[in-house]
């Protein structure tokens, strides 16, 4: 299949968009789905990531060992900022709350005149990689893999650690693993500047993807549209993730070449898919309906 | 008190409490309280519903902060503390109703328990459901109240009387200096009863415990001392046999039961 792909350029551009979601995706069924915090605000940090490589190309610096690592920090200094504020509630507020977050990053983005405000910031500068041209639509889908590839089998041995245990434990009883000693406040904070900072990443590949970035990468539909491809996949899974977000960007443009109205069918498909595969598609695909 | 026995008294304390009070609107649900529990003791605490017996636990515990007063624990003052800061000092605390991790088996829970007791930084490679370093502790925890074949149920799908046993493995395994029973008969048939009186009868002496409960046979097997509770307050505190003849606990909470 990839050999196929990559002397396409059509498949193999629409193949980096589904790694570069499906990392976000898998980053927030981090959270989601072993932390029981739904966020709704995750889109935020995919932005900053991208905004932290637009301008930082915008000024001159298109290295990417300074621009990615830089993006990632960024994102995860914000994820810090609003998990040890919106934490302190759990539920729907925390829903709204970090909602609101993502709102105000949302905003700002737009108020930036030198950052292009709505229009956004077209990249202009090449971004490099010592021996890798990332230019390269077959080398950025490759980088894509890899970082797609290294960040599941990291997040699958997390959530089987003690740092992974005591996370899930608090998610169903939070109560309990205080009475433990954990202080569980702080390991739900470091899942979220995880989760955060693989966003960013995922920001950083799509700013080098699409060479453009836009406040539009923080607006709440795209956060939604995040939630649902760890809805669609199944909660709790890691790689359902990706199939959620390779299943959505493949019904989208699917579904676009038949009806400018594609919304429509789609809702109702995703519909159907929660609806008849409990534990989403990697349950459907597992042939099991708990784990 | 002259001073010596002063000294003993304070070895001899392990939890100490102090003109604790906490107010819920008008209904005063600890009024001044004054308790001491030795070390070693198994030290019950009886009264009538709505005494105060379980708001005085979570603040023991630290899921509830008093309005004023103070709660010693040794030497130090562990009013103000979080209950996790609390649980790492060594005061566990057992549940009425289930907060177990109802998603993992018997053995997760109990392993989490042994985790607690082990590290405080946290580790994030090493698979914790395969390490024998939590595994053996907690099965050997769940061998002592007899759910050595029930390791590895959900704890979800354990029956009443077996989720009972396992927050009893789960305490254990903490292996706390103090250990806040609250009912641990709860709920249990008769025959169940039994088996955990015998199970707690095998700790006693080697963890000074408080032990809130309703079952007046386990009560008069297990305690050293019996503390009663009658809105709030401390109204009589010494044996079972001295409470029990005691005319104000006779009025106040052992007499309307007959």
């Amino acid at each position: 299949m990839l050999a196929a792909v990559l002397h396409q350029p059509f498949w193999v551009n629409a193949c980096t968009r589904i790694l570069i979601y499906a990392l976000v995706a898998v980053s927030l069924d981090l959270i989601v789905g072993y932390g029981g915090m739904v966020s709704f605000g995750h889109a935020a940090y995919f932005a900053v990531g991208g905004y932290t490589v637009a301008v930082l190309a915008q000024n001159g610096v298109g290295t990417a060992l300074i621009a990615w690592p830089l993006a990632v920090l960024m994102s995860a200094a914000l994820a810090a900022v609003v998990g040890a504020l919106s934490l302190r509630t759990s539920g729907i507020f925390f829903i709204m709350i970090t909602l609101a977050f993502a709102q105000m990053v949302f905003y700002a983005l737009i108020a930036v005149r030198a950052w292009g405000g709505n229009d956004g910031l077209p990249i202009d500068a090449r971004g490099v990689l010592p021996g890798l041209d990332v230019r390269d639509p077959n080398v950025l889908y490759a980088v894509c893999l890899v970082l797609l590839v290294a960040f599941v089998v990291v997040s699958a041995q997390l959530v089987e650690s003690r740092f992974g245990i005591v996370l899930r434990g608090a998610r169903r009883s939070d109560r309990r693993l205080l009475a433990l000693g954990f202080p569980t406040f702080r390991y739900k904070l470091v899942a979220f500047v995880i989760a955060g900072a693989g966003a960013g990443l995922a920001g950083a590949l799509w700013a080098e993807y699409a060479r453009f970035v836009s406040p539009d990468m923080a607006s709440w539909s795209r956060s939604g549209e995040f939630l649902v491809m760890v809805i669609l996949g199944g909660i709790g899974t890691l790689a359902g993730a990706v199939y959620g977000a390779a299943v959505l960007l493949g019904l989208e443009s699917l579904l676009a070449g038949f009806t400018e109205h594609w919304m429509l069918p789609l809702g109702a498909i995703l519909l159907a898919i929660v609806l008849f595969a409990k534990r989403g598609l990697y349950g459907w695909l597992a042939g099991t309906s708990d784990a | 008190m002259p001073d010596t026995a002063v000294q003993a008294h304070a070895m001899m304390t392990v939890l100490a409490v102090r003109g604790l009070r906490k107010t819920f609107g008008a209904l005063v649900a600890t009024d001044d309280l004054d308790l001491d529990v030795a070390r070693g003791d198994c030290h019950a605490l009886i009264g009538p519903n709505g005494a105060g017996k379980t708001t005085l636990l979570a603040q023991l515990a630290g899921e509830l902060a008093p309005d004023r007063g103070s709660i010693l624990f040794g030497e130090r003052d562990v009013t103000r503390l979080a209950a996790d800061a609390r649980a790492r000092f060594g005061i566990a605390r057992s549940f009425q109703i289930t907060t177990l991790v109802d998603d993992f088996t018997a053995e997760d829970n109990v392993a989490l328990a042994v985790q607690a007791r082990h590290a405080t930084a946290m580790r994030f490679w090493r698979n914790a459901f395969t390490d024998g370093a939590l595994r053996s502790p907690a099965r050997s925890a769940l061998a002592r109240v007899g759910l050595a074949e029930r390791a590895s149920v959900r704890a979800s799908d354990l029956a009443h009387g077996e989720q009972r046993l396992l927050e009893l493995a789960i305490a254990l395994a903490q292996e706390p200096a103090v250990l806040l029973l609250d009912e641990p008969m709860a709920g249990l048939g008769h025959d169940e009863s039994r088996a955990m009186i015998e199970l707690l009868r095998g700790i006693k002496g080697t963890v000074t415990m408080l032990l809130v409960e309703h079952d007046m046979d386990a009560v008069a097997q297990l305690a050293d001392r019996v503390t009663v509770l009658v809105a709030g307050r401390a109204i009589a505190t010494g044996s079972y046999d001295a409470v029990r003849n005691d005319a104000r606990v006779r009025d106040a909470y052992l007499g309307e039961n007959g």
